[in-house]
C-alpha cells in the first residue's frame, strides 16, 4: 500500500486564532433517504454522534455527521476505517436505493481555533455568522473567498472547515491571512 | 445583490453561491410539436420588466435547484419555492397580487 498523506501534511498557523491542517480523515458521501431509519441508525453507529437535522453538523474527533443536502449526508471516520465502513453502510442498506463513495482523498479538513474565529469566517463567506444565526452545531456549505467550502463550529471557539485537497493550499493561506488581520470587533461577545 | 431563501437547504443563500437556471415554468415541446411551438419553447422568454419567475441552482450549497419569484426591476423577492411544481403556490401568487396589482406573466396574473 502506498503511505497516504494529509494534502498540507499538519501545516499550522500560530497566532489568535490558530489554523491547523487536520491530517487525514475517513471522509464517505452517502446520498438516499435520509429518513430511513437503517440509514440513520448506521450513520450514528459509525461516528457516535447524534444523526444531524437539516442544516446542522456534529463531530468529535475524528467522527462525526454532516447535513449535506436533503438527501445526503457526510459520514467522518478515521481515515484507516473507511473500507469497513462502506461495508457495513452496504450491509445496511442492501437493497436500498443509495450510494455511498470514499471521498476521503478527495478532501482537506482544517480547523480553526480563537476567540474571533466566527470574524475569520465571516471576512471570507457571504453568511450570516451573527451568534444569533450561527452557533455551534450550525453546518453551512458555501465559499471562502474563491473556492467550495462546508464549515461547522464545534464550539464557540472552534470552526473545522472542509475544502477540495486540490484548493486545500488556498484555503490555508486565505483562512491564515483573514485571521492574522485580527478581529473586527463587529459581533457582540466575539 | 440578492439574497434568496433556499427551500431545500432552509438556509437565506447570497448570490454569489447561487447559479441563475434562467426562466422558470417553460413547457417542453419535443418530437412531434410544429416548428413554431419548438422555436418558442427553445428561444422565446418573457423577460419582464417586473415580477419574473426563474430557476436557481445552489451551487455552492445543496445542489439542488429551486424556483423563486421576484421583480427584475425593484429586486424584490415575493419568495421561493420547490422546483417540483408546474406552477407557483397559491401564497406566493397572492403576495404578489398585493404588492403589484394588474401583474401578468405569460398565463399567469
Amino acid at each position: 500500500m502506498s503511505n497516504a498523506v494529509s494534502a498540507l501534511d499538519g501545516k499550522t498557523s500560530a497566532g489568535d486564532v490558530t489554523i491547523r491542517e487536520d491530517g487525514l480523515r475517513g471522509m464517505i458521501s452517502l446520498r438516499g433517504d435520509l429518513g430511513l431509519a437503517k440509514l440513520r441508525s448506521v450513520c450514528t453507529g459509525l461516528t457516535g454522534v447524534d444523526f444531524p437535522k437539516q442544516g446542522q453538523a456534529a463531530s468529535t474527533g475524528h467522527q462525526g455527521l454532516a447535513w449535506m443536502s436533503p438527501d445526503e449526508v457526510l459520514v467522518m471516520v478515521p481515515h484507516d476505517a473507511v473500507p469497513d465502513a462502506l461495508t457495513k453502510i452496504a450491509k445496511a442498506l442492501q437493497g436500498q436505493h443509495h450510494l455511498a463513495v470514499d471521498v476521503s482523498d478527495a478532501r482537506a479538513v482544517l480547523i480553526m481555533e480563537g476567540a474571533f474565529c466566527r470574524e475569520v469566517i465571516a471576512k471570507l463567506a457571504p453568511v450570516d455568522l451573527h451568534p444569533d444565526a450561527f452557533g455551534p452545531g450550525d453546518f453551512r456549505r458555501s465559499r471562502l473567498g474563491q473556492i467550495a467550502a462546508a464549515f461547522w463550529m464545534r464550539d464557540a471557539a472552534c470552526i473545522e472547515v472542509v475544502c477540495f485537497r486540490s484548493v486545500a493550499d488556498y484555503a490555508f493561506d486565505l483562512l491564515a491571512a483573514a485571521a492574522n488581520g485580527g478581529p473586527v470587533g463587529h459581533f457582540p461577545n466575539s | 445583490m440578492l439574497i434568496l431563501h433556499c427551500p431545500n437547504c432552509g438556509r437565506d443563500v447570497d448570490e454569489t453561491d447561487l447559479h441563475s437556471g434562467g426562466e422558470a415554468h417553460l413547457k417542453r415541446f419535443g418530437p412531434g410539436s410544429s416548428d413554431q411551438e419548438f422555436e418558442d419553447y427553445l428561444f422565446m422568454r418573457e423577460n419582464p420588466k417586473g415580477v419574473h419567475f426563474e430557476r436557481w441552482h445552489h451551487s455552492f450549497g445543496c445542489g439542488k435547484w429551486f424556483l423563486a419569484a421576484r421583480c427584475t426591476n425593484t429586486l424584490e423577492v415575493f419568495g421561493t419555492y420547490s422546483a417540483q411544481t408546474l406552477e407557483p403556490p397559491k401564497e406566493i401568487l397572492d403576495r404578489i397580487t398585493a404588492a403589484r396589482p394588474g401583474w401578468s406573466w405569460g398565463a399567469l396574473k
